[in-house]
């Protein structure tokens, strides 16, 4: 049984993209290229002196095998779509931005900035590298917006516009966070310096008339701080409040507060000069943790809707023409034609062309399958080969897709389970109100005007701030670490849910297989070279993907004659090649005796009417699989759902242990039900899927994490994204995720030293500002350098 | 001692103005984008080759097979 990967065997690489090129026939100069799009785009840099595009940097270009259609652009011709898409519009100029997933490197950067040397109607063209965006303004009496995007498709780059850039309005990066920021460093800053003399004043260096207008400078330098940079807090704390849910900015803001009104007192009354500093301390540091907790990844997106997927436009069929129609504008009845490589975007009837449509998408069937005329075809499909005429029946809004996305579960998420920072804050805050009264209550029966000073300084020094401090910089730290590692998780909470989970569900298509490759092998009658060359010759004249791929595997000799060649759909290919009459197909198309619980899809083979042998083809699993599984299912459940058959079903039960469930031809709706009784049994599940069909699950289980092959590629919403390469250190990833509970407990340990000897001045009703200023920042800082100092130790290399 | 009060002014003054260059930076986007600027002023705008067409001009180069250039 022979075994080869169906991978093109050659040396020469393309200047263009760096693949692989198939043979050494298109050269243009000394450059080789892997295909004609590749030469093309090469030709027009060439021919406008943009060559440069390819000295910046190695093979910076994207693979063009797959040509793009002519009139793939045609929409943008249409008003009322280019409305929808233009930001800005007057008489001499029109703003648009484009998002080109293909945006990497330096080169990228440079060639669209010099768009205006391809298309003089282009005034400016800047790129936003980590948004992946350009933003282009252009003079549309000079050039089209279908030009500008055709130009662009041309050189490489094609413009991404989908369903979900109708009408919507990309919502703008928070800057609200950094401007408070801001306002509070520069007032914190001030603040210290105007309090040095107060600090000193015991010694001797003080004028009294000074440190009156010191401490009204305070207070004023105070008042933005608190009425403006501290809302962050108090907004958060009153949202916990009203939900009946106390969560660790309550007893901060209270803390805040309180100092902010002794402070006040103080300086009124002339008693002291308060303790500003140590409040807008606090609130500077604690926003610093909020923003680098908060940071986001924004060339990853980790919400979207099926609109991500669907093209903004398909060509509708009226009395011949074809007319450009915005996706929400389809009615039922109409005719829809579907080009070659496009998704059919509602269900409904084929009326004319071959379809053979890739489900993979939607179904994790990774075998592309035929429909008939008069066969009902479902959205979400790419058809693969030729154009297709399909008749709707249904609305895009209303396809089997769509409506799986607006199922209700999905609308209204479950309430995740609070955080165990908040739950450790729950108890300190009952703590240090005991201590607090019991500070009250001694000073009542000793000396009651120390209450007051007493009771407000342990309120001060206690805030469990520290607690916020390092729970949130851990966070930071651990989500960088994390996406070093290419794991890029959607928020904070994500991590701890990660380190809590135990039960992992697969996908199996496209996650546990890798997309691309595929392992092809014989078994029957041995076959001469001869003979095998014959049956690749009449497979190389379909463009059926498993023709291709037993073409590929057996090699093909172009000189052979084929003669009687017949293609059934959906069931396979005959002809003549030379002396031999060959048929390739399923088998009752062969004739062949149908052997069931093969693994993989079976091609049989018939020469001269006699069952010679079948291609078993089958996904390759990716690297390292195998380890990881036995790896994992010492630690957790194992669950594998697959949209697939159960043809490889031993061979997976063998590598994910015996304990592991399996399951097979799985729907979209079954994976979100199977993931729904998990968590009825109380399971924690993290979900690992690629595809749309996973969609479901993802967002129900407590962790989803899609799989991409790489960042361009769009995935499903999630809680995380996963470079694919990166499956095998899943392992490595949660115990990341573990050790960040560790961390933080072991700084909040620390920080509560600090509180100790805070507290053992505030009882004593001795708390001077100078000791709380040096207390504050000293614990804060020494704070935020261990919990670094930690992240990077407890999960170096 | 006055003096310190008209220092006292200068500096907050100085740190006002720091504040706002800051907030101004933060709203002008520069904090935004952290690859293209640095990228950007390395690039360096050549002349353009003579047997390219320039849109405007009427094209005299009929080695010229451009096709972009629609002059």
């Amino acid at each position: 049984m022979a075994t080869t990967t169906v991978i093109p065997d050659t040396r020469l690489q393309c200047t263009h993209c760096g693949e692989d090129c198939p043979d050494d026939k298109i050269v243009l100069e000394t450059n080789h290229f892997c295909c004609e799009g590749c030469k093309l785009v090469y030709e027009i840099l060439n021919e406008n002196g943009l060559c440069d595009y390819y000295t910046l940097n190695n093979n910076p270009g994207q693979s063009q095998r797959i040509p793009v259609r002519k009139d793939k652009f045609a929409f943008l011709d249409d008003r009322k779509i280019q409305q929808q898409l233009i930001q800005f519009q007057d008489d001499n100029q029109t703003h648009i931005t484009f998002y080109i997933p293909h945006i990497h490197c330096s080169s990228c950067l440079w060639l669209l900035e010099n768009l205006h040397r391809l298309d003089a109607g282009v005034q400016r063209v800047t790129v936003n590298f980590s948004r992946k965006e350009t933003f282009i303004v252009f003079r549309q009496q000079e050039t089209t917006l279908r030009r500008i995007a055709e130009i662009l498709t041309s050189i490489g780059y094609e413009p991404y516009i989908s369903l979900q850039d109708l009408g919507q309005k990309k919502p703008r990066i928070q800057r609200d966070l950094v401007y408070r920021l801001g306002v509070a460093g520069f007032c914190f800053g001030n603040i210290m310096l105007l309090s040095f003399p107060e600090y000193f004043s015991s010694y001797g260096y003080s004028d009294e008339k000074m440190n009156h207008l010191f401490r009204w400078m305070n207070l004023t330098l105070s008042l933005p701080v608190f009425f403006y940079s501290a809302q962050v807090f108090f907004r958060s704390a009153w949202g916990g409040i009203k939900t009946g849910f106390l969560n660790i900015d309550v007893p901060i803001v209270l803390a805040i507060i309180v100092t902010f009104i002794r402070s006040l007192t103080d300086v009124f009354s002339g008693a002291g000069a308060g303790y500003f500093d140590s409040m807008t301390g606090i609130v500077f540091f604690m926003l610093i943790g909020r923003i680098l907790q908060d940071k986001t990844y924004q060339g990853l997106s980790f919400d979207r809707d099926y609109t991500a997927y669907f093209p903004i436009a398909v060509s509708v069929l009226k009395s011949g023409e074809e007319i450009p129609t915005a996706l929400p504008d389809i009615r039922t009845n109409d005719t829809l034609l579907i080009h070659n490589q496009e998704l059919i975007p509602a269900d409904g009837i084929l009326v004319k062309g071959n379809a053979v449509i890739d489900y993979s998408f939607v179904t994790g069937e990774a075998v592309p399958v035929h429909k008939n005329t008069g066969e009902i075809v479902y959205a979400g499909g790419k058809q693969l080969e030729g154009n297709i005429e399909i008749l709707t029946i249904k609305e895009v809004a209303q396809s089997y897709l769509t409506s799986l996305w607006n199922r209700d579960e999905l609308r209204s998420p479950e309430e995740k389970a609070p955080s165990f920072i908040h739950m450790l804050s729950r108890y300190f805050t009952w703590v240090v109100l005991s201590v607090a009264v019991i500070a009250a209550t001694y000073w009542w029966a000793n000396d009651p005007s120390r209450i007051w000073p007493a009771v407000t300084a342990v309120l001060i020094i206690a805030c469990p701030c520290a607690l916020l401090l390092a729970a949130s910089f851990t966070n930071g730290h651990i989500l960088r670490i994390l996406s070093r590692q290419h794991l890029y998780l959607r928020n904070a909470d994500a991590i701890e849910r990660l380190a809590a989970i135990d039960h992992i569900v697969f996908d199996k298509t496209g996650t546990l297989t890798g997309k691309a490759k595929a392992t092809i092998s014989y078994e029957g009658d041995t076959l001469s070279p001869e003979k095998l060359i014959a049956i690749g010759t009449l497979a190389a004249q379909s463009s059926h993907p498993l023709s291709k791929m037993v073409a590929a595997f057996c090699g093909k000799d172009e000189r052979l004659p084929v003669r009687n060649f017949r293609s059934i759909e959906a069931n396979g290919i005959s002809g003549w090649v030379e002396y031999n009459f060959i048929q390739l197909g399923n088998a009752t198309f062969t004739g062949a005796v149908n052997k069931p619980h093969t693994d993989g899809s079976t091609v049989y083979v018939t020469i001269d009417g006699q069952p010679a042998g079948r291609f078993i083809i089958r996904h390759q699993y990716r690297e390292g699989i195998q380890e990881l599984l036995q790896q994992l299912q010492q630690r957790y459940k194992l669950s594998l759902l697959s949209g697939d058959n159960d043809a490889e079903g031993n061979y997976l039960q063998q590598i994910m242990g015996p304990g592991a469930s399996l399951h097979f031809a799985q729907q979209p709706a079954d994976k979100l039900n199977y993931v729904i009784t998990l968590q009825r049994q109380g399971h924690h599940v993290l979900m690992i899927g690629d595809g749309l069909n996973d969609a479901g699950a993802l967002k129900q289980s407590d962790v989803g994490i899609s799989l991409t092959e790489s960042s361009n590629n769009f995935t499903p919403a999630s809680d995380g994204i996963l470079e694919a390469a990166q499956l095998v250190q899943l392992p490595r990833l949660i115990r990341t995720c573990t050790n960040n509970r560790r961390i933080i407990i072991i700084t909040f340990i620390i920080s509560l030293l600090y509180n100790f000897i805070g507290l053992f001045f505030a009882v004593q009703g001795i708390l001077s500002p100078l000791t709380a200023a040096i207390l504050m920042p000293a614990s804060s800082i020494s704070i935020v350098l261990l919990t670094y100092a930690l992240s990077e130790w407890m999960n170096r290399s | 001692m006055s003096v310190i009060i008209i220092l006292l002014g200068a500096s907050l003054l100085v740190a006002i103005f720091f504040l706002a260059a800051f907030i101004w930076s933060v709203r002008n986007g520069q904090f935004e984008d952290n690859f293209s600027p640095a990228h950007r002023v390395l690039f360096e705008t050549k002349p353009a080759e003579t047997s390219t067409c320039k849109s405007g001009n009427a094209c005299t180069n009929i080695n010229c097979k451009s096709r972009i250039c629609k002059n």
